[in-house]
């Protein structure tokens, strides 16, 4: 097991008072895994993400664990982790592309990155090379400045960069989603190229393109409301969803080959809660269609079969003599 | 309705505007009554150019875009103003629309005051209200709202329905969808479908296929500012003939089937020529043809509303 978290509550500190971003997530994550993370934007995908590396103000550790390959991480201590940021695990922020610091060429960030680990920038060129070879990127981008590179140039190198040491888990926070088609496929296969090379143990590509995940993820993980919905094999998100908000949301994607003129899609009505007072219970009951009483409590996220993880009282039978 | 006669757009770039970039290059098509034309192509192949030349905002360097008869490059005064009530824009990120110290309604309140300032302010309610509600919004809880305070979504359906209170007969729709989840995607794209069969005319600019398959008779794939493709949607993607249009599908991710183990170039594979035809340099198929390198394809038609511009129909 790769990643195990357990019970992991973050919310942010406002001075409205705290919004619930991430509440009770239990999941794991095996070697070699590409776990996707799917959900509405503001649903907590990044709040999970960034919880894993850097949890500070206005980010506040409610609850939870999480182990890393068996080791207890001491997420709630943001000096503590930074041990392992980078060497251990790794995150590609939203928006790292506009995020590289535009002063400071490509090579010179990478020697400081490496310096601030105590690994010789040096002995590390060789493989450096390699892998720029590997995500056909020129040698030149060491001498270049980010603002000489295209997008695509620029997540190609945040992504040699984040996996330099190694890590066992990488984090991808929407790496592909201002790329173009091509670049994009390219970009998420060789995520896949990294974690067959053994780069990286295991992956969380965060994206609200499901349609990426269900050509690179192993597994897929749908969060509403800060909440997880359901987890399972990516062919069974897209074909046999059982929580019936993955179902409405699966529904709504338009594919090639789909006409309005022939099958209209249908959305999802209504709209998320608001995270700042959250309603008791399911957060989806206001928009579910077959909500009942039951619902008013959290369900529990449970395996109903092996690896296939769902959130509804409805699906745990609790309905049965309702 | 509207119509693209081998318009060119070329920016002066570099110091003192030394050097030309062909941001768009003798381009021509048109859309009908009550069409909706995909305009489809990776990032800097011109898609917005084209949308921002038909809405007026920078003029053609070459070509003529003719409007119900009229070349809109001679419209003035209360002519060029017509123009812009039936001919409206609708961009990607929503929240550049706005300002963000003015409550979001604002935009109704302007274009009353420019084009229907006879209209009584009761009357001007009652239609501004019809219109949110024509897009799906709850007059009660989006009016008097700042920009903050509404999601991506709510602000774009905003854009559309001041495009309604114009009743414009042209709605240009520049990557609207891409910055929306994919639960409110569809929602705003059956809006665009609803409208379409009112007859509204709309050219939709999209990178992304499936969307552009889901709503449009008709698709024009362009590549560094060249119309490579086009023709009706389902030639289109049912068989794609051109390599670049290829090489999007194949790129598209699908639900309903995995990659195909493609190669996609990245970086060019053959030395650039200015001559040949512009997809040369990324092109799988281009060594078998020499004349690929020396000349530019014409667009040919292979079909019935299908033309494409590659060596090999030629
Ligand atoms: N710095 C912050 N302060 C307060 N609330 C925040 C902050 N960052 C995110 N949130 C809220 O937390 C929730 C989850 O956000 P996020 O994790 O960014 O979602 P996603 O990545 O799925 O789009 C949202 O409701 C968002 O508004
Ligand atoms: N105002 C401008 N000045 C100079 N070059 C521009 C300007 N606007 C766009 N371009 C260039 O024109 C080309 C086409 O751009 P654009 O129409 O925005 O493409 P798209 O919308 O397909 O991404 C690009 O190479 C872009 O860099
Ligand atoms: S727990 Fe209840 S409200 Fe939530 S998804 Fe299941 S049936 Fe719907
Ligand atoms: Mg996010
Ligand atoms: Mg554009």
């Amino acid at each position: 097991m790769s990643l195990q978290v357990d019970n992991l509550t973050v919310y942010y500190q406002t001075l409205r008072g705290d919004v619930q971003a991430l509440e009770d997530a239990t999941f794991s994550i095996a070697d070699g895994e590409i776990m996707g993370l799917a959900g509405e934007s503001g649903c907590g995908k990044s709040t999970l993400a960034n919880s894993l590396i850097r949890l500070v103000p206005p980010m506040r550790f409610v609850r939870g664990q999480v182990r890393l390959d068996g080791e207890v991480l001491p997420i709630d201590d943001a000096r503590r982790m930074s041990d392992y940021r980078f060497s251990r695990l790794s995150v590609i922020p939203q928006y790292a592309m506009n995020a590289l610091n535009p002063t400071r060429k490509v090579g010179k960030m990478v020697a400081e990155l490496l310096g601030s680990k105590g690994v010789d920038f040096a002995a590390m060129i060789p493989e450096l090379k390699r892998r720029l070879d590997l995500v056909e990127l020129s040698h030149d981008v060491l001498k270049m400045y980010p603002i000489e590179l295209s997008g695509g140039m620029k997540q190609r190198v945040v992504m040699v960069l984040s996996t330099l040491l190694n890590p066992s888990l990488l984090i991808a926070d929407e790496i592909t989603s201002a790329l173009d088609v091509s670049t994009q496929k390219a970009v998420a296969e060789m995520l896949v190229g990294f974690r067959d090379r053994g780069f990286v143990k295991s992956l969380i590509v965060i994206t609200h393109d499901i349609s990426i995940l269900y050509q690179i993820a192993d597994t897929i993980l749908i969060m509403y409301a800060g909440q997880l919905a359901e987890k399972a094999p990516t062919d069974v998100i897209i074909r046999a969803p059982r929580h019936p908000y993955t179902k409405l949301l699966i529904a709504s994607l338009p594919e090639v080959g789909v006409r309005y003129a022939k099958r209209r899609l249908s959305g999802i009505p209504g709209r998320p809660p608001l995270l700042l007072d959250p309603p008791a219970g399911c957060r989806f009951r206001e928009r579910c269609s077959v909500a009942f009483e039951k619902c008013l409590e959290a369900p529990p996220f449970v395996e109903l079969e092996p690896g296939h993880f769902v959130a509804c009282w409805k699906e745990l039978g609790e309905d049965a003599d309702a | 309705m509207l119509t693209l006669e081998h318009v060119s757009k070329v920016y002066r770039v570099g110091t003192f505007g030394g050097r030309a970039l062909v941001a768009v290059h003798d381009v021509s098509f048109d859309v009908r009554d009550g069409e909706v034309v995909s305009l489809i192509g990776e990032s800097g192949s011109g898609k917005s150019t084209i949308g921002k030349m038909i809405l007026r905002l920078i003029p053609a360097t070459s070509g003529r875009i003719v409007f119900n008869d009229v070349d809109i490059s001679t419209l003035k005064g209360p002519a060029l103003k017509e123009y812009y009530r039936r001919v409206q824009g609708v961009f990607q990120d929503p929240f550049s629309s706005y300002n963000p110290i003015f409550k979001a309604d604002r935009v109704f309140r302007l274009i009353r005051d420019e084009f229907f300032p006879t209209i009584a302010p009761s009357e001007w309610q009652g239609r501004v209200e019809d219109a949110l509600r024509a897009v799906g919004l709850n007059p009660g809880q989006v009016l008097g709202k700042f920009p903050h305070q509404l999601s991506g979504g709510q602000l774009q359906r905003f854009l559309i329905a001041r495009a309604l209170l114009l009743d414009v007969e042209f709605l240009v729709a520049d990557e609207i969808i891409s910055m929306l989840d994919a639960s409110t995607r569809v929602d705003v794209l059956n809006l665009l479908a609803d409208l379409k069969s009112r007859g509204l005319s709309i050219l939709f600019i999209t990178h992304d296929l499936s969307l552009g398959y889901y709503i449009s008779e008709r698709a024009v794939i362009l590549y560094q500012g060249c119309i490579l493709e086009m023709g009706a949607t389902e030639r289109i993607f049912g068989t794609p003939l051109h390599p670049y249009t290829r090489m999007l599908m194949a790129s598209a991710p699908r639900l309903d089937k995995k990659w195909e183990q493609v190669e996609i170039e990245l970086r060019g594979k053959h030395l650039e020529s200015a001559a040949g035809c512009v997809y040369y340099d990324r092109c799988p198929e281009a060594t078998r043809d020499r004349l690929c390198r020396t000349q530019r394809p014409a667009l040919v038609a292979v079909d019935d509303d299908h033309f494409v511009a590659c060596g090999r129909y030629a």
